[in-house]
């Protein structure tokens, strides 16, 4: 992250100075204030976000304990590899939005602000169609617990589904949650990419300056925590029965 | 800010308070867009207001339902299934549409800018958006209302909720489900507005205490609120995909329904009590003129609250399979909420010791508050006593406990409050003999409809049912008279109903600092202008820094804004 040194050198330009001048609300006294109540707005947002998810984490661990073995059977067919090259992805792209937050804090020039804030959006585009393609698969394999088509299509699966202590409804209850939790979070990066368009265009028109760079820092605040809430979910999910893929 | 600026008083226009006018928020500019649109906080919550005195009317129409089938002890007005639906209705509208952001959303969101001395929220946007919000969740519900309603109870137990209910349960579950984001966002801007908006000089120490109540119950709006979100999402999705997560035929768990429902709606009460206990804090230093006794023990007990608050929602699981080692806990964590809850019933009577009190309706609020509090919260006391909750789970007894609460309580104090700051809000007086009178009816009216149900509950009476047995004759006398309160309490609220939409015309012109207080808020015009204060206020005084009202009537108000020569400082009259 930008240090003082850092910051003492560069220029603002007038243009920037007004941008920051005119994004001051007019019931805050200054900057700081503003910044200071933004902030903690923001994490107070995500204060909120964890209780949100928090509830279906609470589902998550009070029946995994209850039915293991369906939770090992549901899990062992997620395919991890996706689910691992997805957590990668998520990680390059907390590091090329924190990058873009330095960038806009420490005042370089608007194309490299712009530059991490595109391969963000991409990298999370990215994570998006990984996940989509995962889905399809998963209706492929008749895995979508809604409604009774809940019906796996490969009997291997099946069997897997239906032996060892697993049962066919408990592994749908497993699948229930995978989707509720992965679709949740979906929901957050597609929520999170429709916000950092118009801050990449304001990065653009040179708005972010070390005076002014609030709005990328608190995005980036939201971009990481939906990251972590990934970073918590990949091994909860996809991990639980990667023993027992090995043998089918 | 000096206390006395004959300048300002000399140059003020000598007759602009029955001619003309000054610039305050509500002449600022006119028309339907100019409310609509709004960022100014003052305006929202008389959006808020107009909005939530709706919905209390509809929520007190299903009362007044209810209370006319259980005249008689057969099922002869209306049949168990729209019984159902009349219950359901009540508590639905009552506790997530009025209740719940009644004093937050209408006089915290007045109040806390003007009272911590700044110019608005934090976040203006997201006040309006969580007025929109409140609406379109208002709207479903009501949609779902209209459609042939709901019936589960406005707990939405599972599995009646998720597999049997055949009525609107998805539509309103949606429809409190997006009512949460409006609490969630309130309570947000509260608290960054608390921590960041301060005045200069506006230490935490020299906060109102309405302040700190609505701090802490902004804790529970961010921390709770989510989870009841989710887990109507969770009821909802379920009744869509038939999967189990709380059917037990399909391998969910009911009762992990309740413990996600309590965890929410049990801290949810004190949503609705906490404000309310920070406007009797308000009311009762005021118009007892002392400084509130033990501001600090005061400001921590909204706190504990709030913290004990989200430890005890088990104790509404006492009879539904939940580990009686658990039970135990949860008794006892409860038994602790009564401490801070004393601490500031005894910090308020200690207050009033030795005050000069006054009887205006405020304070007759205020007193009838700490009153029916206290039968309210001791009844609570029996209830969070594993062997007795036994007995009156699900009773009567249960019914009139919340109600000496929630009523008792939190519309006491909500109606405190109107009326306390209803000059600051109209900048017009109400009818102080109308409001004693109609708050006297109120209070008889309040405790004939309830206390005769605790004596209902404790012979058995269970709660939600349509019918009772013709062979207990002591049971139709009880709820007879449970009905005649209700009709006593119904004729009061329409009293205030009246005489306030009648003050705004017609009310006395209201000053600065009518009762006079020591607060912020009336240190500025009455009503104030659209930003709260001509000059950012510097705050050198403690909270509560009362003097005599004999020195205030002869050498001048606590404020700059005085009543000039000849003017009663109480009422503002010439």
């Amino acid at each position: 992250m930008a240090t003082h040194a850092d910051t003492a050198g560069v220029h603002t330009t007038p243009a920037q100075h007004e941008a920051a001048q005119s994004a001051l609300a007019h019931h805050f006294d200054n900057m700081e204030q503003q910044k200071a109540a933004t902030t903690l707005g923001m994490w107070l947002f995500l204060v909120q976000e964890v209780m949100f998810f928090g509830g279906l984490f609470l589902v998550y661990a009070i029946y995994r304990a209850l039915y293991p073995q369906s939770w090992a059977a549901g899990s062992s067919h997620l395919n991890w590899v996706l689910g691992g090259f997805n957590t990668v992805v998520l990680i390059c792209s907390s590091l090329t939005m924190a990058l873009a937050v330095w960038a806009a804090q420490a005042g370089r020039p608007r194309k490299t602000q712009v530059l991490f804030l595109v391969l963000t959006a991409v990298l999370g585009l990215t994570f998006l169609g990984v996940k989509a393609f995962e889905y399809a698969d998963k209706y492929q394999d008749g895995l979508i617990p809604f409604a009774g088509w809940f019906s796996p299509t490969d009997p291997e699966t099946r069997e897997l589904f239906t032996t060892h202590g697993a049962t066919l409804q408990n592994v749908q209850m497993f699948y229930w949650i995978y989707f509720a939790m992965t679709g949740l979070h979906a929901l957050h990066m597609i929520i999170g990419i429709a916000i950092i368009i118009p801050i990449i265009w304001a990065a653009w028109r040179e708005r972010y300056s070390p005076e002014y760079y609030a709005p990328v820092e608190l995005f980036g605040l939201y971009w990481h925590f939906v990251d972590i809430v990934w970073i918590f979910l990949f091994p909860l999910l996809y991990l639980l029965g990667a023993h027992l893929a090995a043998g089918h | 800010m000096s206390s006395s600026n004959p300048q300002k008083t000399m140059t003020a226009p000598p007759d602009w308070r029955s001619k003309l006018p000054h610039v305050n928020y509500l002449n600022a500019n006119y028309g339907i867009k100019s409310w609509l649109f709004t960022l100014d906080h003052k305006r929202i919550a008389l959006l808020y207001l107009l909005s939530i005195s709706f919905f209390f009317v509809l929520g007190g129409a299903y009362a007044v339902a209810i209370r006319m089938e259980l005249l008689t002890p057969a099922g002869d007005l209306v049949q168990s299934h729209t019984y159902n639906k009349l219950f359901t209705h009540h508590g639905i509208l009552m506790v997530f549409f009025f209740l719940i952001p009644s004093i937050p959303a209408v006089l915290g969101n007045f109040l806390i800018p003007l009272m911590i001395g700044a110019k608005d929220l934090a976040f203006p946007r997201l006040n309006l958006l969580s007025w929109y919000i409140y609406m379109a969740g208002g709207v479903l519900t009501l949609w779902a209302l209209m459609a042939g309603g709901v019936d589960t109870g406005w707990t939405f137990y599972t599995p009646y909720s998720t597999k049997f209910s055949n009525t609107y349960v998805m539509l309103a579950g949606l429809g409190v489900f997006v009512n949460g984001f409006s609490s969630i966002l309130t309570g947000l801007n509260f608290i960054v507005t608390i921590h960041t908006m301060r005045a200069p000089g506006m230490t935490w120490f020299r906060l109102p205490l309405f302040i700190w109540s609505h701090y802490a119950t902004s804790l529970i709006f961010v921390l709770g609120t989510p989870v009841i979100a989710i887990t109507v999402l969770l009821v909802a999705l379920e009744r869509l995909a038939h999967i189990g997560i709380f059917d037990p035929a399909l391998g969910g768990d009911p009762v992990l329904f309740q413990h996600l429902f309590w965890f929410y709606s049990h801290p949810a009460v004190y949503i609705m009590i906490l404000p309310s206990m920070g406007i009797i804090s308000e009311l009762i230093a005021t118009h007892s003129r002392k400084n509130i006794f033990g501001y600090s023990f005061v400001a921590f007990s909204s706190i504990a609250i709030a913290v004990f608050g989200f430890l005890v929602w088990g104790h509404h699981m006492f009879t539904s399979t939940q580990s009686i080692y658990a039970g135990l806990i949860f008794s006892i964590v409860s038994y602790a909420v009564a401490i801070p809850s004393a601490v500031k019933v005894f910090n308020w009577t200690a207050t009033m010791y030795k005050g000069s009190i006054s009887w205006d309706t405020p304070m007759l609020y205020a007193m009838f508050f700490i009153g029916l509090f206290v039968i309210g919260g001791m009844t609570g006391l029996f209830l969070a006593a594993l062997g007795l909750d036994v007995h009156v789970h699900d009773t009567y007894f249960v019914v009139a406990h919340f109600h000496y609460i929630m009523v008792g309580g939190a519309l006491m104090g909500y109606l405190g409050g109107l009326h306390n700051w209803w000059p600051k809000i109209t900048g017009r007086m109400y009818p102080e003999a109308w409001a004693r009178f109609s708050a006297l009816v109120i209070f008889v009216g309040f405790n004939l409809t309830f206390f005769p149900q605790f004596l209902l509950g404790y012979m058995g009476m269970p709660r939600r049912y349509h019918a009772y047995p013709l062979d207990a004759p002591l049971w139709q006398v009880l709820h007879v008279m449970s009905s005649a309160g209700a009709s006593i309490l119904g004729f009061g609220m329409v009293i205030p109903l009246v005489y306030f939409i009648w003050s705004m015309r017609y009310g006395k012109f209201a000053p600065a600092n009518p009762w006079p207080a020591t607060g912020l808020e009336w240190r500025t015009a009455s009503p104030p202008p659209t930003e709260n204060f001509e000059v950012t206020p510097v705050v050198t005084w403690e909270a509560y820094e009362f003097r005599p009202i004999e020195e205030v009537k002869t050498v001048g108000g606590d404020n700059p804004d005085q009543p000039r020569a000849g003017e009663n400082p109480l009422t503002g009259n010439r």
